[in-house]
């Protein structure tokens, strides 16, 4: 039987009858349209589909859509305010934090999660905190270079980690 | 990977849980749902119906009560590797917490789920094993208290029956002098424990006044390795005498194999990672 839920996603809320079964990353892909956040090994490994639920990063394939019911949800496609880029973003830009991409927006919605525990973060707190994302390509030194420029820009703004969008109550 | 189709039930109450899984008697509960969806994604289980626990709020959360640290069975791993409470008191907990799987599998799973989940490589079990922790489970009998020792039944089998619901554990408050240690031979894939121990040590006037040793991913259930405790009690708990002591943490079991680790290599790790954590929580007691 199909229910009925309510999740605001970077901002908007979203009603929709869903299937019990529907994961939470296909109703971002499918049922939203939002592709940003991607499938990789659908076995909560690699983190490719992680998005921050209620100001927690999780990994989407492991969450149904009616766990969701109510929840705020920020995707990658949420990171960018009127055309300017987030921190992070602008972080994986200028170091160079990805080659392919695919798994890059998993990557910097962990991060936001990192970030906001640890505002300075040493290099071993990035890189446990990144334990449960993989990346094939780049060897992850440019992604950490890369959250480390995030960590500086966020702390000269005073901003916080993770945007309104995808705290609870938001 | 898609799960087969089921029904779904939100619980709001624990009352609310209680009655839909008496309506529903095959349903599975919903707790992090980290152990739970994966299975039905890989359709290694298709329930009919799934009750969600998620919202009931009474069952998250951490409290001190009559001098013991009371664990809600939906506290994540993420709240307790993060309280405070818990790292001052019950670091050894503190400690295994931190170590399950990565940042969004801590968010989202729970310890109440991990432990009914009985997966023989979790954590936990050599944790609540260790600090003989009570859990309590509430069914239409009533409420129970099943101690640790006689909590896993098997592998992925736990003493909680399928009418009950597990609501709470229960940590006693360990006494002053007590050094604990957490350490964990994580698989490099899956971040399971290959081998995982769990050390509480007390001393009084340089000796071993008390040892308990929690041992998990070794054998189907979690485990006490009780001749390395007997060995260990009235002893200093000198280098040479732990390791020595130590050399009997896999005694009496057939350690699991996989095409990580043989059972052989098992055993030498249990053996290792329980000299090196009694040696950890030795070093704490000192300083306790």
């Amino acid at each position: 039987m199909n229910r009925s839920i309510t999740v605001t996603v970077n901002g908007t809320a979203h009603r929709h009858e869903v299937e019990p079964r529907l994961l939470l990353v296909y109703f971002l892909r499918e049922v939203l349209g939002l592709t940003g956040t991607h499938i990789g090994c659908d076995t909560t490994s690699c983190g490719a589909c992680t998005v921050i639920m209620n100001g927690l990063a999780v990994k989407s394939c492991t969450v149904l859509a009616v766990q969701a019911d109510g929840a705020s949800i920020l995707t990658v496609e949420g990171l960018a305010r009127a055309g300017a880029l987030h921190p992070i973003q602008e972080g994986f830009w200028e170091e160079h934090g990805l080659q392919c991409g695919f798994c890059t927006p998993g990557m910097m919605l962990t991060a936001l999660q990192i970030l906001e525990r640890h505002p300075e973060p040493t290099e071993e707190q990035i890189r446990r905190g990144l334990d449960g994302n993989l990346c094939r390509c780049t060897g992850y030194q440019h992604i950490v270079n890369s959250i480390r420029y995030a960590a500086r820009k966020l702390q000269e703004s005073g901003s916080p980690a993770i945007p309104q969008a995808g705290r609870v109550g938001a | 990977m898609i799960p087969a189709a089921f029904d779904y039930h939100a619980a709001f109450s624990l009352d609310d849980a209680l009655r839909l899984l008496r309506e529903l008697p095959e349903a599975k509960l919903l707790a992090g749902g980290h152990s739970l969806l994966p299975m039905m994604k890989l359709r290694v289980i298709s329930p009919r119906s799934v009750i969600d626990l998620g919202r009931i709020a009474d069952l998250r959360g951490i409290r001190e009560a009559d001098g013991a640290l009371v664990l809600g069975a939906l506290t994540t791993h993420w709240m307790i590797e993060s309280s405070p409470l818990v790292r001052d008191t019950l670091p050894v907990l503190s400690e295994a917490a931190g170590r399950i799987g990565d940042i969004q599998v801590r968010n989202m799973g729970t310890i109440g789920g991990s432990l009914v989940h009985a997966d023989p490589a979790a954590d936990y079990p050599a944790v609540v094993l260790a600090t003989e922790a009570e859990m309590t489970a509430i069914g239409p009998g009533g409420r129970r208290t099943i101690p640790a020792r006689e909590f896993f039944t098997g592998v992925m089998a736990s003493a909680v029956r399928a009418d009950e619901i597990l609501t709470e554990i229960r940590f006693r408050r360990l006494p002053d002098g007590t050094g604990q240690a957490y350490l964990k031979f994580p698989h490099p894939a899956s971040g399971f424990a290959v081998v995982g121990v769990a050390a509480v040590v007390r001393m009084r006037e340089s000796r071993c006044e008390e040892v308990r040793i929690g041992i998990t991913g070794v054998a189907p259930t979690a485990y006490r390795a009780r001749a390395v405790e007997q060995a260990l009690v009235g002893s200093p708990l000198d280098d040479a005498g732990v390791a020595a002591a130590a050399a009997h943490a896999a005694d009496g079991v057939e350690p699991n194999e996989d095409l990580f680790a043989g059972a052989e290599y098992r055993a030498h790790l249990a053996r290792v990672f329980t000299k090196r954590a009694v040696l950890a929580a030795r070093e704490r007691a000192r300083r306790a």
